[in-house]
């Protein structure tokens, strides 16, 4: 009974926590470039707004694209349910493994490049297309980077990986590193933020996400954003979660360690929005046609990690 | 996991992140992201060169360190930015073969070495196998990058990377000899193929290597 | 007995078709007798499927003097039956409604209950030759219907490369069953199990991989695939994209891991390295295609290859000694090979209905169909999706199952399977992230947007005929079903595989119904059914959590499209299928197609539009069949000149004939 308790908790914690993270790093980014920047409850206010307000749909529209926003937003919120924040041992985890948790993703992006093709205007053709190139990269770049991970601590669930590093069973394996830049490469495609796509942009010749979102307004547009501040938690928890596993409060805790768990999921959370944020200062936004480069990088990064694993003896 | 186990692991790291600096010049576009790239496998190198000289309790090895901090990582990237302002040479890398070709390449040259060392024991007393496919790696991408980039500028630098890979080899032998000097060998080998360049350029650009014609474009002089 | 019967009745709908062609509704009575003889096969496969027990046999008293026909109902068998006849049977009652859109009905209706006929006979077949003259007759069955619409040169043309691809196919089949046969001519099936000695792996392997693989579509011998599946009438390219490549696949599966004996892993990585290669090939080909239908055979393709990856897995495991991952490799593949062909003939299906209502096969003519065709969209979105592996559906599960099978390949000793194995699994994952790209493109732009045409935009007019809507809607909730339940699938599926793998197989392990974790309870599990269940309740939280705002409800409004002016926003001003794809084309293009993009400016202020124009080459057709076809071509004018010689010449030939025998026979008294 507690076991599910704690599984409703993480439901309900990674939507609540979701649009503070994307608050802190809109400020870290203002202060990094020398404003003085939002509260980092801003989004809370403008996901209600959105709310509150008429939503409109094109006339041409089929009911595709008012179904689209809902099953997207399911989508991803039932995956970041499936990756382990602040507890391991939860009883969803075995419904889904690293390579389900992709896939769960791509059904988000698939609904809404096909909402985007719905829209019936350009900008929606060209998100779509955009998203579809960088999803046909991304999500090769994942599965590798998977599949590296998957044999160095022998099973791709994310809750035994953090179980595996937990036990000391991996030294500082370059395999892993190579892994984890590899992820955090896809990471930042997947949310699409600098230098693949800039989240705050509406320039035709810039946008990716933005235009695919462009024809959606009041609760509509608000659960698509809400499933984009979503998507970032999840790979914030994933990669903190996996990477520096210390402080996840193991299965059946005692509240100590589910406290422990919660701060020390709360703390990598904020760090690594932190550094994504002076990430996304520091360097520009790519030209389309060197996404290629950027996620074949990726790819043979997670490709090196497999291949390293065979002179380090791991396998 | 003793202490030694976390030293090969330290080391095994920073030859890897000696690696990851080499795929990383293969993969820039522009001729000043390639120097900075070298720098950052320069101190890479020193930092892998410190490192065994701590471990393996071998002081000349500082030396190396040191030879490749100063001379890789501060006085060639100077002088090579400096010739590319000075001459005008233009500051885009020219590429024989299209970037992603090159990286699938590298990667399988990559393999190659990770290939060829599997047959050494796990436990070969002078050099763990992990560091030899590193150092392999980085002389092939080395010799990589000469052969598919077409500006001189980088072809030294590819050339600068292949030692690199040598000297990382050299430190990460235990009890090898004349590390020293092999390095401060290499490093003179560079500087003249730096001044091969410098002169080839000057005789292109001038016409004359001659320095009496050269001094009448100083411009301060009437 | 049932199927016997069942069997029986297709040569006579045969004939009723061609005698009564005259009439309007024998088309549709011939049809429905396809519909409820397939059922009743389907139903007979099934009970035996599920029922379990010893295979019945027979041997009937026809054929060749002193053989007779074999037939045998084993466990693979049952299971290709339901493959077969399951999508057979939504695609007949499908024709129900089709055949009066079909253009030249009278050349299709008589064949198309042969090819039943030859596709069910293949799969019962028990010797040899059964097998062969079953192939063949499916072969040619498929062939007239391909042919029919005889008018379009493209047709013609296509037909030609199919049926010599077809008796290539054959030939090489021909070829490793007389191996197996060997000197004594065991034709039967039961005589080359029981010697299965794995010392004609060598030449029986590649001919089994030419013969089959050819008919299935693996690269580089798929290039019929293009061209014959869109030159036949819907119903039929449904039947054999979605079903006759699954016949190959079950020669395949037959004679590599049943007849011969130990297959060595090398050709394990063959067949994967051929998969991943059509894999790759076919989703880009897809990527780049306006004609829908030839869109769907490259898809085909590419899901083949992904199939092959699975059985060439299984091979390598199996010889690696290790039955159950050999098991895991195959229950993926079988899998893979139950999803596509529910969803590829629900897709060409829906491709049919589209056709029938707007006449229009090309992309850049569609549009906005979602709106006017209701079903036969929705049905298409559950199949893309489908096809994309887009989880809780069932093309998923088979990928999911595939990709922890490789996950496991670098436990093999081999070396070159270590690394090859990363290798094959990167192309899987690049060609599975393509196909969802490619679904996105065909989906989108057919089905959402506004209407690129006339007759798109008229669509909705005549409303699909019930039992084309009906056939569509079974197949998507089978696709629902399949993904939603995958451990009752993959448990039927296990018991197929045991024989054949050497092994057992665990499905879930540890961990109980609901949830698959093949390999161990730790190694990796999926839940399609919690997935589904906790998912729909999100929704449901999600639907009823954002209307209690308390906003309006959504308003009708034209788009907003950054500010266009009303009466500006035409449908020209959306993106057309090749916009869609050039990204990915200027990506992986300009490698694999020679993609070489021009564009023509007009001068500024002159009234013509600016053109741009692409130029791509088919590496297998330009790369390999035209050489191939030039240096036949130089033969044979060489060889020609035979035909002319002086009569001296001919004698001269006979005399040095004579002499060259004369010599070999000395040669031979000597040694």
């Amino acid at each position: 009974m507690s076991a599910l308790l704690l599984q409703l908790g993480q439901i309900l914690l990674v939507l609540a926590l979701a649009p503070l993270l994307t608050g802190w790093v809109r400020l870290v980014k203002a202060r990094v470039q020398g404003r003085i920047g939002p509260s980092p409850f801003q989004p809370y206010r403008d996901l209600r707004r959105l709310m509150l307000k008429e939503p409109l749909v094109g006339d041409s529209t089929s009911w595709l694209f008012r179904a689209a926003p809902y099953v997207t937003f399911s989508a991803v919120w039932l995956a970041a349910c499936l990756v382990p924040t602040f507890a391991v041992g939860l009883p969803l985890a075995p419904a889904a493994d690293l390579i389900a948790l992709v896939a769960l993703l791509a059904v988000a992006r698939v609904w809404t490049a096909l909402a985007g093709l719905d829209s019936g205007t350009a900008f929606g053709g060209l998100g779509a297309s955009r998203e579809m190139l960088i999803a046909s990269l991304a999500e090769p770049a994942m599965l590798m980077a998977t599949f590296s991970l998957s044999l160095v601590s022998g099973t791709t669930q994310p809750e035994r990986i953090i179980a595996f590093v937990l036990s000391g069973g991996v030294g500082i394996e370059v395999s892993l590193g190579l892994a984890l830049a590899a992820l955090v490469m896809v990471a930042v495609a997947e949310c699409g933020r600098i230098p693949i796509d800039n989240p705050a942009t509406h320039l035709e010749l810039t946008m990716v996400h933005e235009a695919m979102l462009l024809e959606y307004s009041g609760r509509h547009l608000a659960l698509m954003e809400l499933a984009g501040m979503v998507r970032l938690t999840l790979f914030l928890a994933l990669i903190g979660g996996v990477f520096a596993p210390w402080g996840i409060a193991p299965a059946e805790a005692g509240p100590l360690s589910l406290l422990i768990g919660f701060g020390a999921f709360l703390a990598k959370s904020f760090a690594l929005a932190s550094a994504l944020a002076v990430f996304e200062t520091a360097i520009a936004k790519m030209r389309v046609f060197r996404y290629a480069d950027f996620l074949g990088g990726a790819l043979l990064l997670g490709l090196l990690a497999t291949i390293f694993l065979y002179v380090s003896e791991a396998v | 996991m003793g202490a030694g186990q976390i030293a090969y692991d330290i080391a095994h790291l920073i030859g890897a992140t000696v690696l990851m600096a080499g795929l990383q010049m293969l993969y820039q576009r522009r001729l000043f992201a390639v120097i900075n790239t070298f720098v950052f496998q320069a101190l890479a190198l020193a930092a892998a060169a410190a490192w065994q000289a701590h471990v393996q309790d071998a002081p000349h090895l500082y030396v190396t360190a040191g030879v490749a901090l100063v001379f890789k990582a501060m006085i060639v990237p100077f002088a090579l930015h400096w010739l590319v302002e000075k001459l005008a040479i233009q500051r885009t890398v020219e590429t024989a073969l299209p970037i992603g070709w090159t990286m699938i390449s590298g990667v399988g040259l990559v393999a190659l070495s990770i290939l060829l060392v599997l047959p050494v024991t796990a436990n070969a007393a002078a050099l763990t196998r992990e560091s030899l496919a590193l150092a392999m790696s980085v002389v092939l991408l080395g010799l990589l990058m000469m052969i598919t980039r077409r500006n001189a500028v980088t072809q030294v630098i590819g050339f600068m990377a292949l030692e690199n890979g040598l000297i990382l080899a050299a430190v990460s032998a235990r009890g090898m000899p004349l590390v020293v000097e092999i390095s401060v060998a290499f490093s003179v080998l560079v500087a003249m193929t730096l001044f091969g360049i410098f002169f080839f350029r000057i005789r292109e650009r001038f016409d004359t290597l001659d320095l009496a014609d050269l001094e009448t474009y100083r411009g301060d002089r009437t | 007995m049932l199927i016997a019967l069942a069997l029986a009745v297709l040569p006579v709908l045969a004939v009723l078709g061609l005698a009564a062609g005259r009439f309007e509704g024998t088309h549709r009575l011939v049809a429905l007798g396809c519909a409820v003889v397939s059922l009743v096969l389907l139903v007979a496969g099934a009970g035996h499927l599920l029922g379990g027990g010893p295979p019945p046999a027979m041997v009937l008293p026809f054929g060749l003097p002193g053989l007779g026909f074999h037939v045998r109902l084993d466990s693979l068998s049952a299971l290709f039956m339901v493959v077969v006849d399951l999508p057979a049977a939504a695609a007949a009652f499908y024709t129900i409604g089709y055949a009066s859109h079909l253009p030249e009905r009278r050349r299709v209706t008589p064949f198309l209950p042969l090819f039943l006929f030859g596709m069910n006979a293949v799969l019962l077949a028990d010797d040899a030759i059964t097998f062969l003259m079953a192939w063949e007759f499916m072969s040619l069955a498929s062939w007239l219907m391909v042919v029919s619409d005889h008018r379009l040169e493209e047709n013609r043309a296509a037909g030609q490369v199919y049926l010599m691809m077809a008796l290539f196919g054959t030939l090489c089949l021909l070829g490793a069953f007389a191996v197996l046969a060997g000197p004594a001519g065991a034709w039967d099936f039961a005589t080359m199990r029981a010697a299965a000695s794995g010392a004609a792996v060598a030449a029986v392997a590649p001919l089994a991989l030419l013969g089959a693989g050819s008919k299935a579509g693996l690269a580089p011998l798929h290039v019929w695939l293009p061209l014959a599946h869109p030159a036949a009438p819907s119903p039929v390219s449904a039947l054999m994209s979605g079903v006759m490549t699954k016949v190959a696949l079950y020669a395949l599966v037959r004679l590599l891991f049943d007849l011969v004996g130990r297959v060595p892993w090398e050709w394990g990585a063959v067949l994967m390295v051929i998969g991943s290669l059509s894999a790759v090939l076919g989703v880009m080909h897809a990527l780049i295609q306006d004609d829908l239908k030839r869109l769907l055979a490259y898809s085909t393709v590419e899901n083949i290859g992904i199939v092959a990856i699975g059985l060439g897995l299984a091979l390598a495991f199996k010889d690696g000694g290790e039955p159950a991952l050999a098991a895991l490799a195959l229950v993926g593949a079988l899998y893979h090979i139950v999803n596509h062909a529910t969803f590829k003939t629900l897709l060409f299906l829906a491709a049919g209905a589209v056709q029938a209502a707007t006449g229009e096969r090309r992309l850049s003519g569609l549009g906005g169909l979602l709106k006017r065709m209701p079903w036969t969209g929705t049905a298409a979105l559950i199949g893309s999706l489908a096809i994309a592996s887009l989880p809780p559906l069932n093309g998923f599960v088979s990928e999911w199952l595939i990709l922890q099978a490789l996950f496991k390949g670098p436990s093999l000793p081999p070396w070159a399977m270590k690394f090859g194995v990363p290798v094959v699994a990167a192309m899987l994952a690049l060609s599975a992230a393509l196909a969802a790209a490619c679904f996105v493109r065909a989906y989108g732009i057919a089905f959402l947007g506004r209407p690129r045409s006339l007759a798109a935009a008229q669509a909705g007019q005549h409303p699909t005929p019930a039992t084309m809507r009906w056939s569509m809607a079974a197949l998507a909730f089978l696709c629902l079903l399949l993904g939603a339940i995958p451990v009752t699938v993959t448990d039927v599926l296990s018991a197929v595989v045991v024989p054949l793998a050497g092994g057992p197989f665990q499905v879930s392990a540890d961990l109980g119904w609901p949830w698959l974790s093949p390999v161990g309870a730790t190694r990796g599990s999926y839940s399609g059914t919690v997935l589904v269940l906790v998912g729909l309740a999100l929704f449901a939280i999600v639907v009823v959590v954002a209307h209690a705002f308390g906003a309006p409800r959504a308003r009708r409004a034209e788009a907003w499209d950054c500010g266009c002016p009303e009466g500006l926003l035409l449908p020209e001003t959306q993106y057309t299928p090749q916009s869609f794809s050039q990204p990915q084309r200027r990506v992986f293009g300009s490698t694999l197609f020679a993609a070489v993009e021009t564009i023509e400016m007009p001068e500024p202020g002159a009234r013509p539009p600016a053109r741009l124009s692409v130029r791509l080459i088919d590496p297998v057709w330009d790369g390999l069949y035209r050489p191939l076809f030039r240096a036949v071509a130089a033969i044979a004018d060489r060889v020609n000149r035979l035909q002319s010689f002086t009569v001296r010449g001919y004698l001269l030939l006979m005399f040095a004939t004579l002499v060259l025998m004369l010599l070999v026979v000395a040669w031979r008294q000597r040694s």
